[in-house]
């Protein structure tokens, strides 16, 4: 117990910092969907019919099971530092594992729904969509850079998670010394906020 | 002995989170229910209310804001404040068209 109080007063940390720090990026990340949601609601503003003729394409079974699918990987995040902070390394890693995994299953669902709407024609550039109004057009784009956007930070997310998994193993990730897992995890929780104000933005306009 | 305290702070049981979760799923549920009644231009005023629920639920007890001390509040507070004052700006000006 001494050793150990003896060397954690010589190594400089100093976890608020660090964590103020991960607050502060994520207030940037703020800005940047901030941006797409203002530049949204300018246009659905401004074409109102168009949006809800638009949105009636979009599936809201893969939407709500997406909403779903993202919640409950923020909770097995939640319950993987919460498990770290009780000193359970296995549960941790665990929890950490299954969050990747429905990472992946979003990802998945979004990748049968994209495919769906080219399929359909419905892509920047298309044909099909330029023959088609205004704002059908703006839906579409806005559509595939916010919904785009965010899956690329779902990615991001995994990654990240995948080397917090790492340092679990080698033990750089500790009871005592758990902040990179939690940044991971605002991280994390930071993608799940953006998601839960696109859903309702983009799927259910009816 | 500061860390030692802030330790038994953090430790929230394992239920709190999964109460926290089973709102979430609720509220989306609702919110889903919700959009297929018309209620015209409160449709999206209600859904944006539910969103802004969920975040709160999510920023309070996921992101630990709840026990966090003072200072990552009144951050937190002030960034969405002026995302908040954007967006009443935007429209206080675009809405006179």
């Amino acid at each position: 117990m001494n050793v150990e109080q003896n060397v954690a007063e010589h190594v400089h940390r100093d976890d608020e910092a660090s964590k103020l720090g991960m607050w502060l990026f994520l207030f940037t990340e703020l800005t940047l969907f901030g941006g797409l949601f203002l530049m949204y609601s300018v246009y659905r503003y401004s074409h109102q019919a168009d949006f809800h003729i638009a949105a009636k394409n979009m599936n809201t079974f893969i939407g709500t099971l997406n909403t779903a699918i993202l919640l409950t990987s923020s909770l097995t995040m939640a319950l993987a530092i919460n498990a770290m902070q009780r000193g359970s390394k296995k549960l941790s890693l665990s929890f950490q594992a299954i969050t990747i995994f429905f990472g992946f299953i979003f990802l998945l669902n979004k990748y049968f729904e994209w495919s769906h709407e080219i399929h359909l024609g419905n892509f920047p550039g298309s044909d099909v969509l330029l023959s088609k109004s205004q704002g059908d057009i703006l839906f579409f784009g806005l559509y595939y850079v916010m919904t785009g956007l965010h899956g690329l930070h779902v990615v991001i997310g995994m990654i990240v998670i995948a080397f917090m998994m790492r340092f679990t193993i080698k033990n750089v990730i500790t009871r005592n010394n758990y902040f990179k897992l939690e940044a991971a995890g605002l991280y994390w929780h930071l993608v799940d906020i953006i998601w839960i104000f696109l859903f309702p933005l983009f799927y259910l306009i009816t | 002995m500061e860390s030692e305290e802030k330790h038994s702070l953090i430790n929230h049981s394992y239920s709190i989170y999964v109460l926290v979760w089973l709102a979430l799923i609720t509220f989306t549920a609702i919110t889903v229910a919700v959009a297929g009644i018309n209620f015209g231009n409160a449709t999206i005023a209600i859904a944006m209310i539910i969103a802004s629920i969920k975040t709160y639920l999510v920023l309070t007890i996921f992101m630990h804001l709840k026990i966090e001390n003072t200072t990552f509040k009144v951050f937190v507070i002030i960034a969405i404040f002026f995302l908040a004052v954007t967006f009443v700006l935007l429209f206080s000006d675009y809405s006179n068209f």
